[in-house]
């Protein structure tokens, strides 16, 4: 075999899926007619009971409705019928903007621990505290405080991506190299350019890591937090699927979550190889 | 004065907290002068307190007594007018070569327009023969070019003082050589006043006017002052030839081998920490008289008066 590592990897990927959807259909296949019995009442006993078919839609099934929502993702037919492009979008929204506040407080926050070994040590017993609270533990606090379902899942997003970015924006700037900042010293940069131009450049790599870990668990939660609070978005078209019964519905949304993670993640990864310089 | 001193460190010391409390000292009680123009190299072994002195007198580390002045101010910190070429090159690697070179020469004329500050820096590029890499990112570049950015880097501020902390000591025999020439060059050519910090006896030689022996840490002091008896116009590949070549060189081997341990618990009889003697092999060792005037008096006293 000549072919290069890429190509043959992706030969392996292709066959392995190829496997699992055959051994999927198959399993979930109608094993034909079970019992035999009056068609009205077969129609009424749906086939499950009468050809053995499995509860569990099959690969088909879940392509057929995964194309529809494809084909049509921004309808509304009312609250409980809402496409699920918009779904995404509002749980996107939600991901984004307290994502985005995080950012805003962290990295700053972040900057001020790095620099000052004072703060650092005045801090860190909170951030230690903060960090493995369960973002979801923070929902009816929130819900009590904010009183407003939409805004506490914000807040509980916000509070998720705060650490990761807090903690890796400390480390990186606290372990900028020493005889960068000796060379800062000797050519007497200012506080400010120094920040922007040594210690910003420098903590960058760090703090996109940083950034990159947030956005995954920010992903992570947005699911659980719209299934507690309701209304709108991805979570809360599982559950509501799920209500229904709907398990195609919902191998079709657990599907566009994965994908739309990945998304997220490769665009930050993305971000990260543009600050990231080889020594 | 009959010689001015444009560097002058007057009895500095560096301690340090020792684990078992107290304090261990790396050098006390430290006398030197440089004058305008000169390159001094000092030479000792490591754990000497080299390092910590060029620090010092780069303002990066402060002594814990003493003061260094530079021409006629006590040292405070970090100075524009003092120039650090790093063992390491320090350079930053998400800047270009270019970019490097800016950052210092924006940091030392702020005002100045973009294109200027270009132009020179590209002028101290090409002066170490790095013309045509100005976009590359020091990844790119080998060691030795590495080194050239650092030292273009350091002149492109034009500083009164430039040092050098074994800025050579990293690199192959060859491109040592090279480089060596080029600093050589470049120093005579400016006038620059250098403080070098070597372990290399050959690289002291090529290099230095003077040749400041150190004395093993802790506890470390300036044996003697050793002046270059070779010619101010030296040529590497016949500087071998020179008579007084093997007697400097054996000198300061001398010096490495056996003295350096020695010297301290049992120094030359007449051995004044604030004068060390001067000596220049080849010639009979001896010391140089020191003027009875206020030369004799440390620059820290004589800052204040304008007119002595």
């Amino acid at each position: 075999m000549t072919g290069s590592l890429t190509l043959r990897a992706g030969l392996l990927s292709c066959i392995l899926l190829t496997a699992f959807l055959v051994v999927w259909h198959l399993a979930t296949r109608g094993a034909g007619v079970a019992v035999e019995m009056d068609p009205e009442y077969a129609a009424l006993m749906g086939a499950t009971a009468t050809q053995g078919v499995s509860a569990m839609p099959g690969p088909l099934e879940v392509g057929a409705t995964l194309w529809r929502h494809l084909r049509d993702p921004f309808y509304v037919n009312g609250t409980n019928d809402m496409g699920v492009g918009i779904q995404i979008a509002y749980s996107i929204a939600r991901v984004g903007i307290g994502y985005l506040l995080a950012v805003a407080v962290a990295v700053p926050v972040g900057f001020l621990i790095g620099m000052s070994p004072l703060m650092s040590r005045a801090l860190d017993p909170f951030i230690q505290v903060m960090k493995p609270i369960s973002p979801l533990a923070w929902m009816p606090l929130a819900l009590y405080t904010i009183k407003d379902s939409g805004l506490s899942a914000i807040f509980v997003i916000f509070i998720c991506s705060l650490w990761p970015m807090l903690v890796n924006t400390a480390f990186g700037v606290a372990s900028v190299r020493k005889e960068w900042l000796n060379v800062a010293r000797t050519l007497e940069v200012g506080p400010l350019r120094r920040a922007f131009l040594v210690i910003l450049p420098a903590a960058a790599p760090t703090i996109l890591t940083g950034m990159r870990i947030s956005i995954g668990i920010a992903w992570l939660v947005i699911v659980a937090a719209e299934m507690l609070v309701g209304g709108t978005g991805i979570g809360y078209f599982v559950w509501n699927e799920w209500n229904n019964l709907s398990i195609t519905n919902v191998i079709t949304a657990i599907l566009v979550i994965g994908v739309i993670g990945m998304i997220l993640d490769q665009m930050l990864a993305r971000l990260a190889r543009l600050v990231t310089f080889p020594e | 004065m009959t010689t001015p001193r444009f560097i002058s460190m007057e009895g500095i010391a560096r301690r340090y907290p020792a684990p078992g409390g107290g304090r261990t000292t790396i050098f006390e009680d430290l006398w030197l002068p440089v004058q305008r123009g000169e390159f001094v190299c000092v030479i000792g072994h490591s754990g000497c307190g080299k390092t910590t002195v060029l620090n010092i007198l780069a303002g990066l580390d402060s002594p814990s007594e003493g003061t260094v002045i530079v021409d006629g101010q006590a040292i405070s910190g970090p100075s524009l007018d003092r120039a650090v070429i790093f063992q390491g090159h320090a350079l930053l690697p998400w800047r270009s070569v270019l970019g490097n070179v800016t950052f210092a020469v924006r940091s030392r004329w702020p005002d100045k327009p973009r294109e200027w500050v270009e132009a020179q820096a590209r002028r101290f590029i090409a002066l170490v023969g790095l013309a045509g890499a100005e976009r590359k990112r020091p990844a790119e570049l080998s060691g030795g070019m590495k080194q050239r950015v650092g030292i273009a880097r350091a002149l492109s501020i034009e500083p009164k003082i430039l040092l050098m902390d074994e800025p050579f000591s990293a690199l192959d025999a060859l491109t040592r050589g090279t480089l060596q020439d080029e600093v050589r060059r470049i120093c005579l050519d400016t006038g620059q006043t250098t403080f070098m910090i070597t372990h290399d006896v050959d690289e002291a030689m090529y290099l230095a006017d003077r040749i400041v022996l150190m004395t093993n840490g802790p506890g470390a002091c300036i044996a003697e002052i050793v002046e270059n008896p070779l010619p101010r116009e030296r040529d590497r590949t016949d500087l071998h030839r020179h008579p007084h070549y093997y007697t400097l060189r054996n000198h300061l081997l001398d010096f490495l081998v056996t003295r350096s341990r020695t010297f301290r618990d049992s120094p030359p009889p007449g051995y004044d920490r604030r004068h060390p003697p001067v000596v220049r092999p080849g010639a009979a060792p001896q010391p140089v008289p020191v003027p009875e005037t206020g030369d004799t008096l440390p620059l820290a006293q004589f800052a204040n008066r304008r007119h002595p």
